[in-house]
Order: C-alpha cells, then sequence, then structure tokens
C-alpha cells in the first residue's frame, strides 16, 4: 500500500467540498468529509496491521521535489513507530471530531467550507507527521498554521475573530522565522534536509559542550516550536484562537496541530541530544509555561479559556519532557493530552452548544441532570488531566515528572507537581462551576445529539485507556528507555497535589461556594493581575505592536511608500517622461511641411553619416 | 550616348530631386506638393536608369519599373485623397491642414 494515499483522502474531500460544498446537500458533505478521514484512518490501521510492530522506519519515495546543486529534496514519506502514534492520533482523534462536527455545526452558516477547512487540515497535519524531511515537514506545518488562521477566523464577520486569526497568523510568523533559519543552516552544515541523513551526520559530531553551532539551530527550530506549539513568549495567541468553532480548538488547538512543536522536536531529538544547552532552555521554557498558563488558568470566567491556558500548560509539560531528555514521555503526553484535551474542549462544546452559545462560567451551573453524559464525560476528562492514577493523564505526566525527579534539577519535579495541583484545581473550578449547584443562566439547557456525545464516549474510554497504551515501550526502539528505579514517591507527591487541588475546588466551589468570593476578594491585586493574563498582550501591544504600527504609518507609508514610492518614484517618474514629452512635442505640429523638412534633414544626416562611413 | 558623360545625367537629376524637394517644403497647394513628389521619383528614377546603362546591369531598369508602378499606385491614392480633403475642408491650402499634432 502506498503511504502517499493516506494524506490523499482528506486532500480528495477538500477539494470536492471546498468547489462544490455551497451546492452539495448537507448529507452529502458528511459523507464525504467525515468518509475521507474515516479512510486515512482506515488506511492507516490497514497499513499498521500489515507492517506491525514497525521495527525498521519504511520510507517511500514519491517523486524529486527540489533539484538545486547539492540540495536535493524529495517528496519522501516515512513511517516509523514515532510516526505512527501521530497518525493513529491525528486520524483517530481527528475523525471523532469531524462526527462531532456534525451535530455542533448543525445550524451553522457555511458548513461547507467549515469541512472543507477540517480536511485540508487534515490533509497538511498528515503530511506534516509522515514527511521525512524537513522541509515536506516545513509545507505541513505551514499549511496546518493556514488551516488555524482560516478556522479561527471561521466567524469571519465578527471582528474578534478576524482579530484573532490574525494574531494566531503573525505570531506563527514570528516562530517560523526562527524555524526557517534553522532549516537554511541545517542546509548549509548537512547538504541536506533528510532526517536519516542528517542523523547520520550528526552521530559523527561530538557532543557540543558550550554554544556551537548545533546549539543555535536547536535554539532557532524551538523558536518555531514556540510558536506553533504556543510556549513562553509566543503563546499569546493561542487563548484568543477560541474564537473559532469549538470542534477546531479541539481538533487543532488542543489535540493535534499546537503538539506539531513537540512531535518536531521529538523527530530532531538526535540534533538535541547533542546541543545539552539547547536542552537545558527547552526544559526551561516548557516548566516555565505550564506554571505562567497554570496560574492565568486559575482566574479565566470563560470555559473554553480555562481550557486553552491548560492546554499551553500541558504543552509545557510536554517540552519540558523533551528537554529533560525524555522525549518518549513527552509524545506520551502528547497522545494522552490529545485524548484528554480533545475531550474537554468537546465537552465544552456540548455544553455550549446546549446552552445555545453561552460560554462563560458565571451563567452555567447545574448541568448534571440535563446533560447526563457531558457530565460524565467530562468528569473523566477532568480527571485525566488532574492526573488521578487509573486516568491516562496520571501516567504521562508521572512519566515526565519521573524524569525530572531523576534530573540534575530535581525543583524542577517540585515545579512541576505544583503545577499539576494548580490544574487539578482549575480544571475542577470549572467543572463545578458547569455542573453543579444551582443553574445561573436563562437558556433552557438540553443534552447533545448522539452524533456528539458518540465521540464524547469513545475519547471518554481512550481517556482512561490511553494510559495503559505504554507508549514508551513502544518508542523504546527510538528513544531508550531511562533506567527504571523503583521510588514511588514522585508519584506519591505528584497525585497528593492533584488530590489535593480537586478537594480544594470542591470545598470552594460546591460545598461553601462563598469561600470563593472571600478569597477572591482576599487576594484583591494578585486576582486582578490573574484575570488579566499578567497583562501581557497588554505589554506586547506596549512595546511592539504599537511602536511597529506607529513606525509603519509614519516612517514607511507617509514616509517610504508614500512620499519616496508614490511621490518619488511612480509620480516622478511620470513627471520627467512628461516634462521631456512637453519638449518632443513641439516637433509634432501637424504641419506636413514641417514633417518633410525633418524628413530631408534626416535623410541629409543619413548620407552624410553613410558618406562618412564610405570616405574611411 | 557615349559623348554624353554619366555625370550629366546625374546632374539633372539632382537638379530635378532639388526642385522636388524645394516645391514639397515651399509651395502651399496640396496638388503642386504633389507634383513635387512625382518630381523626386522621377529624378530618381533617373538615376537609377543611369546606373543600370553605365554597369549594363538591368536591375537598375527593373526597379525604375517598380518605382512607376508604385508612383502611378500612389497618385491614384493620393488624388484621392486630395479630393477627399478638399471635400470636407473647402480648401487645399497645406497649412490649414494640421489635425496630425496632438
Amino acid at each position: 500500500m502506498n503511504l502517499w494515499l493516506i494524506p490523499l483522502c482528506p486532500l480528495i474531500g477538500f477539494l470536492l467540498s471546498g468547489l462544490l460544498g455551497k451546492k452539495l446537500p448537507k448529507q452529502l458533505v458528511n459523507i464525504i468529509c467525515v468518509g475521507s478521514v474515516a479512510a486515512s484512518f482506515g488506511l492507516v490501521a490497514f497499513w499498521l496491521l500489515q507492517n506491525y510492530p514497525v521495527n525498521t522506519p519504511v520510507t517511500e519515495h514519491d517523486f524529486t521535489w527540489i533539484q538545486s546543486g547539492f540540495l536535493k529534496v524529495g517528496f519522501d514519506l516515512t513511517v516509523d513507530r514515532l510516526t505512527a502514534v501521530m497518525l493513529l492520533v491525528v486520524t483517530g482523534v481527528g475523525l471523532l471530531i469531524h462526527l462531532y462536527s456534525i451535530g455542533y455545526m448543525a445550524h451553522e452558516e457555511g458548513y461547507g467550507r467549515f469541512f472543507a477547512y477540517l480536511n485540508l487540515f487534515m490533509f497538511f497535519m498528515l503530511l506534516l507527521v509522515l514527511s521525512s524531511n524537513l522541509l515536506l515537514l516545513f509545507v505541513g506545518w505551514e499549511g496546518v498554521g493556514l488551516c488555524s488562521y482560516l478556522l479561527v477566523g471561521f466567524y469571519f464577520k465578527e471582528k474578534f475573530a478576524g482579530d484573532a486569526a490574525n494574531k494566531a497568523f503573525i505570531v506563527n510568523r514570528i516562530g517560523d522565522f526562527g524555524f526557517m533559519l534553522g532549516i537554511f543552516l541545517l542546509v548549509i552544515q548537512f547538504k541536506t534536509l533528510d532526517f536519516v541523513s542528517i542523523a547520520a551526520a550528526v552521530k559523527t559530531l561530538p557532543v557540543e559542550t558550550s554554544i556551537g553551532s548545533l546549539s543555535i539551530i536547536t535554539l532557532l527550530l524551538f523558536v518555531g516550536a514556540c510558536g506553533k506549539s504556543a510556549q513562553l513568549p509566543l503563546y499569546v495567541w493561542l487563548p484568543d484562537a477560541m474564537a473559532g468553532p469549538t470542534p477546531v480548538s479541539a481538533l487543532i488547538h488542543a489535540a493535534t496541530m499546537v503538539t506539531a512543536g513537540v512531535y518536531m522536536v521529538a523527530r530532531v531529538s538526535f540534533l538535541y541530544d547533542h546541543a545539552p544547552s539547547a536542552m537545558h532552555v527547552v526544559a526551561i521554557v516548557g516548566l516555565a509555561t505550564a506554571v505562567f498558563a497554570a496560574t492565568i488558568g486559575l482566574a479565566q470566567n470563560d470555559i473554553k479559556k480555562v481550557f486553552a491556558y491548560s492546554t499551553v500548560s500541558q504543552l509545557g509539560y510536554m517540552f519540558l519532557g523533551l528537554g529533560l531528555g525524555a522525549y518518549s514521555a513527552g509524545i506520551f503526553h502528547l497522545m494522552t493530552h490529545a485524548f484528554f484535551k480533545a475531550l474537554l474542549f468537546l465537552g465544552a462544546g456540548s455544553v455550549i452548544h446546549g446552552l445555545s452559545g453561552e460560554q462563560d462560567l458565571r451563567h452555567m451551573g447545574g448541568l448534571r441532570k440535563a446533560m447526563p453524559i457531558t457530565f460524565a464525560t467530562l468528569g473523566i476528562a477532568s480527571l485525566a488531566i488532574s492526573g488521578i492514577p487509573g486516568f491516562a493523564g496520571f501516567y504521562s505526566k508521572d512519566e515526565i515528572l519521573k524524569a525530572a525527579y531523576v534530573s540534575q534539577w530535581p525543583w524542577m519535579f517540585w515545579v512541576g507537581a505544583a503545577t499539576a495541583g494548580i490544574t487539578a484545581f482549575y480544571v475542577f473550578r470549572a467543572f463545578f462551576l458547569t455542573f453543579f449547584g444551582k443553574y445561573r443562566g436563562h437558556h433552557h439547557p438540553h443534552e447533545s445529539p448522539i452524533v456528539m456525545t458518540f465521540p464524547l464516549i469513545v475519547l471518554a474510554a481512550l481517556s482512561i485507556g490511553g494510559g495503559f497504551l505504554s507508549v514508551p515501550n513502544w518508542l523504546s526502539p527510538m528513544f531508550p528507555l531511562a533506567a527504571e528505579h523503583g521510588d514511588m514517591q514522585p508519584m506519591i507527591i505528584s497525585v497528593a497535589f492533584g488530590v489535593g487541588g480537586i478537594l480544594l475546588a470542591l470545598l470552594m466551589y460546591v460545598i461553601s461556594p462563598s469561600l470563593s468570593d472571600t478569597v477572591k476578594s482576599a487576594s484583591g491585586p494578585i486576582y486582578t493581575l490573574l484575570s488579566n493574563k499578567y497583562y501581557i498582550d497588554e505589554l506586547y501591544a506596549a512595546t511592539i505592536v504599537k511602536p511597529l504600527t506607529a513606525i509603519s504609518r509614519t516612517v514607511l507609508w507617509r514616509g517610504v511608500d508614500q512620499a519616496v514610492i508614490d511621490t518619488g518614484l511612480v509620480n516622478g517618474l511620470g513627471k520627467v517622461i512628461e516634462a521631456f514629452g512637453q519638449v518632443a512635442r513641439r516637433w509634432q505640429s501637424g504641419s506636413v511641411r514641417n514633417s518633410a523638412t525633418w524628413i530631408l534633414a534626416g535623410s541629409l544626416l543619413l548620407i552624410f553619416i553613410l558618406g562618412l562611413g564610405a570616405a574611411r | 550616348m557615349d559623348h554624353i558623360p554619366v555625370s550629366w545625367y546625374l546632374t539633372l537629376s539632382a537638379i530635378l530631386f532639388g526642385m522636388g524637394v524645394a516645391g514639397f517644403i515651399y509651395r502651399k497647394s496640396v496638388i503642386t506638393v504633389f507634383m513635387s513628389i512625382e518630381l523626386m521619383l522621377n529624378a530618381v528614377n533617373l538615376t537609377f536608369v543611369t546606373f543600370s546603362y553605365q554597369n549594363a546591369n538591368v536591375d537598375g531598369h527593373i526597379y525604375s519599373f517598380f518605382v512607376m508602378v508604385v508612383a502611378a499606385a500612389e497618385a491614384a491614392v493620393g488624388l484621392a485623397i486630395i479630393l477627399t480633403i478638399f471635400k470636407n475642408r473647402g480648401t487645399l491650402q497645406i497649412d490649414e491642414i494640421d489635425s496630425m499634432k496632438l
């Protein structure tokens, strides 16, 4: 079976629904778009069954894409064990979210457009994970960025949606600039972009003890990962990206696209292994992001914003794992996170759908009777993200925290464990505010249709069972397992933090709700700081955006564009030619006699010149 | 014809051509200007024939026949234009026909 068939299915779905979407009935759009993803999933499953266990990577050369001097880039697809995990997560979760979207988007405008974009996203995401060189990966990387832009701005009639889409795209440009510089340096140093060839070349190089070329390359690539995977300081676009429809938040901004950075770092782990200083940066940025975003999540009132910050925070965990060299733990967390975070978002979407678009936690409450399935599944997801044993999040988070515990910086473990406590607290705060207490809204809540609850149930099962799939063992041929140590201490501590967070949330939002107001008013300025997200958006606006627009307006627009290019070059050139014309038009008097005189003069001149030539 | 030197023919041709040029530039009636053109063409024809005779080559004769044919065609077209101009403007004064400028 050819690997290129896997991304081709959603591409065909995109072309059909994108070109004909408006004319086709909704039923047919459903069949095409959901069917194409189902076909991809089927192909992935079929391929994996055929090739199980994928002990050696399978590479397929489809055609040579670029051949220029020493640089040869092929359209090459590779499946190894890492790709296999990603393929299953992307197509599996993607399929569930496509199904869910049928129910969620049923009453929305632009139905065909929505599914066309989702299919296009699937195509680029599959290209990204299948690619066997960095340039093709970059194509997928930019493609998913484009789809993210299109889908965040899906409700383009609302100004905030357009603004959020622009923000996502522009912030990602900053990251991608670093990524591209990294690719250029790789080309210069290794003359190839093929993962296998680079890995072979890197093996011969020594591990860099100070900042060398590999450190610079890996750091630049990490800048790209920071943009795509919403790490400090480029995370600001992700919370705003919640302006898109909720299935998009679940698929792109929680389960798959934002984890592309994690995947990329794991994919080029052979580079990072030779650049320990870059690894430290990755670990520290990841941990800082995890703490930072978790604290913001404490004080958000929009249910999707809470989950958005928790996504940023969980991505931080993944990078912490990668930075500590526990690549398989990072990928493991990527997978379980895809399950439970997609579930959290889809559950939130189900709540929003049931409340006719209400997203504010303060207008929810007491929904557990009206929405029993959403309640149960969202509860499972919340337990999973809190790292409660038996649920998926526990196993993967435990792997990362264990890696921190045995690393050279044990303090990272303590910070990470405390963050797990904060995570448990704010996720359960949202959970309790939604489902417990008295209903504080004014819509009539109702449970979602089966097409929406079915994906919830499947994802809930995965949020429990996903932890028992031992991804680190599966990936051990690529990323050797750390030496097992029987120390139960890190696990007990992190679980204690998680349970503590849940109990605190239970106390503050269910048992005595007045307590939360007391805490809120007691913490005063800290609460204001958190609910305003540390004023980071305002800081960026003041230090970067405002000066940039000011310079653009005064220097670039008024100065360069209007004065130099418009007035100087374009109009100036026209003026010069017109002035010449004013002189030249005097020759064209229209008088025949005048013309004849000029012809005579010209002929005489020609004869004179010819005669001069002949005389020589 | 042996006793008439080639230079005489050429001189005559130059004089005729000069008269044609002068008439073309200085006369005011379109008809006269047109006749001046014919004069210039025939001056050139004379040169062709002279050289053809001197070099014992028939090419010059052929060229002069071409010129005559073209001149005849040109006369037909030119006179038609002149007629039209006169119909439209009621004048054949060359200085008044200046609509070719921008």
